[in-house]
């Protein structure tokens, strides 16, 4: 019977990603249940220093200069590698831009069945549920993991990164990666971000706009409340691709996390993708036409209003008070 | 050159969603499927492609209920084929499933490049572009947010978080999950969508059996319940700007 957990530890340039800490306290829930250890995966070039912190029981350390930079090519053969040494019971990885392609690919590769953006999990008798988050965020699924092997990646909000941290360095293992064959990608050279007029990691007020302001021209009603106030726009992904607002301005899984005192939204439905990168507000104000939007359940304050109705009226009193 | 793009309906979220009488799944009688936002943008920017290196572009769904509105759509903005895969999608398909029909389609299909939304809000067993991807032997860059073809090569920007991009150059053919195309997708008047309703044509091929193995299944589907919820603000529009002002100075942002 497989037990061990196996964790893909995300890094990028020399940085452990949180969801990273998540996945090792997910995996440590997992392993209680199957009686297993937590097997963390470091991958790379020079970077040992990276597993200083993981609440794992062995870091398996595969170092080798074709991993330095993250292709998924290198990661499915490694972690085929590994998963054939090992016989784990799951392998989770982040449901991110490195986890979700490398476990598509895995389950293809090694026919191994998968389920993907795992919230939490819970055990009985040896069985594993898992809770994912599906449709934006609006429903929730439930199923047991499949056995023996099973890939999952997980989407953040189930656990804290505190808990897979740990000030005892871990047992680390240094391996060598396997024989690549056949890669096709190489990495060319990385994009630093755009320098925006604004940092919005740093502001205390973010206005936030998202799909609910249906046109461009009605960003202006969320700059005029922005001025009246002293805020920042700031907004979800749908209205930086309609290339509305810079990449600068951008908030969520694919843009920037911030921390603002207070982060009130505007026509924001409040998808997983865009609150993943709000949890360090302080305080979230949503207002939204619709009681349902999952952004209430994560708001301080809730207003069930249409925007165009109420936030010209809000910047009106905001400028002659 | 050959561009294939993959295109799924799903569920437009805008909508109320109810799950049916099993409890395991969504109750579809009355939902709108719409186009996965994401593979809108894949067809986008293959059309971009199309536009600069004059490569051939060929659109693939799954026939659901509002497949044909979605090709012909993709024919007016210069789509030269439209495919629809036929099969039997009530009792439920997962990405396994089709990824695995699609294998066969693609192999005959000889694509230079696979263009495909990089994930769907839908998504239980994984994501449909690496599936595919490890099924025909193929490399996958997902998150991709713009390409450029030369001598037998793409290069590929993705996406990191924190607006961090990655250059990568990949031997073709390969498949490529596009989390934005390099412009925002065109608009297309409703008068020449009709217009290729009557000059493009649909191809039709048979799906087959759908094999589901690699995807969980799912006892309970359930919404998730309001743990704390907000306090709701309610009232005029007066009412709620004067204690949202008062919260804005409480908080000491105003």
């Amino acid at each position: 019977m497989n037990k061990d957990i196996l964790v893909v530890i995300e890094h990028i340039r020399g940085e452990v990603a949180d969801i990273s800490y998540m996945m090792i306290a997910a995996a440590r829930q997992l392993a209680e249940t199957t009686e297993g250890e937590v097997l963390a995966v470091l991958m790379g070039s020079g970077i040992e220093n990276l597993a200083g912190n993981l609440a794992a029981d062995k870091v398996i350390y595969l170092e080798d200069p074709q991993l330095a930079n993250f292709t998924s090519d290198t990661y499915q053969q490694s972690l085929e590698n590994l998963i054939r040494e090992n016989n784990p019971r799951a392998v989770v990885l982040g449901h991110t831009s490195i986890g979700m392609e490398v476990a598509s690919l895995l389950s293809a590769k090694s026919d191994l069945p998968l389920v993907s953006s795992c919230l939490s999990f819970s055990g009985e008798n040896g069985s594993v549920k898992f809770t994912s988050q599906l449709y934006g965020g609006k429903i929730l699924a439930e199923g047991l993991i499949p056995e023996p092997i099973a890939l999952l990646t997980m989407v953040p909000g189930g656990y804290k990164p505190e808990d897979g941290q740990s000030s005892t360095p871990p047992l680390v293992i240094t391996a060598a990666a396997p024989q690549f064959a056949d890669l096709e990608i190489s990495v060319k050279q990385y994009i630093e971000p755009e320098t925006g007029d604004v940092d919005i990691t740093s502001e205390p007020l973010l206005i936030a706009v998202g799909r609910g302001i249906q046109l461009e021209d009605n960003i202006e009603i969320a700059e005029e409340l922005a001025e009246a106030i002293g805020g920042v726009v700031c907004a979800s992904r749908p209205v930086v691709d309609q290339g509305w607002l810079p990449t600068s301005r951008l908030v969520g899984k694919s843009g920037y996390q911030v921390k603002p005192k207070v982060y009130l939204t505007l026509g924001i439905s409040g998808a997983p993708e865009h609150t993943e990168g709000i949890a360090g507000s302080e305080t979230i104000i949503a207002i939204n036409t619709d009681p349902a939007a999952p952004i209430f359940n994560i708001a301080k304050y809730g207003v069930v209003e249409d925007i165009f109705d109420l936030v010209p009226v809000l910047t009106e009193k905001l400028e002659e008070s | 050159m050959n561009i294939v793009v993959l295109a799924k309906l799903i569920p437009d979220l805008v909508e109320e969603l109810e799950i049916d009488d099993s409890g395991t799944a969504l109750d579809m009688t009355w939902l709108r499927l719409i186009i996965n936002e994401l593979d809108d943008h894949a067809i986008e920017e293959a059309i971009l492609l199309k536009e600069r290196t004059g490569a051939n572009v060929t659109v693939l769904a799954p026939d659901i209920e509002g497949v044909d509105d979605i090709l012909f759509t993709a024919a007016a903005k210069g789509a030269e084929r439209l495919i629809k895969i036929v099969g039997d999608y009530e009792s439920g398909v997962n990405n396994h499933a089709l990824a695995r029909v699609l294998t066969p389609v693609m192999k005959d299909l000889q694509p230079d490049l696979i263009l495909v939304g990089v994930e769907a809000h839908e998504d239980l067993d994984g994501s449909i572009g690496p599936l595919l991807a490890g099924y025909l032997d193929l490399p996958f860059i997902g998150y991709v947010a713009s390409i450029e073809l030369e001598d037998g090569k793409a290069t590929a920007t993705k996406e990191y978080p924190g607006g961090l991009s990655v250059e990568m150059e990949v031997t073709l053919p390969v498949v490529l999950g596009i989390q934005v195309a390099e412009e925002p997708p065109r608009y297309v008047a409703v008068s020449k969508v009709r217009q290729a309703m009557k000059t493009a044509e649909i191809e039709e091929l048979e799906a087959g059996d759908f094999d589901l193995a690699g995807g969980p299944t799912i006892d309970r589907m359930y919404q998730p319940e309001v743990s704390e919820g907000a306090t709701i603000i309610d009232g005029s529009l007066d009412d709620i700007a004067d204690s949202l002002i008062g919260i804005f100075k409480e908080l000491g942002v105003q």
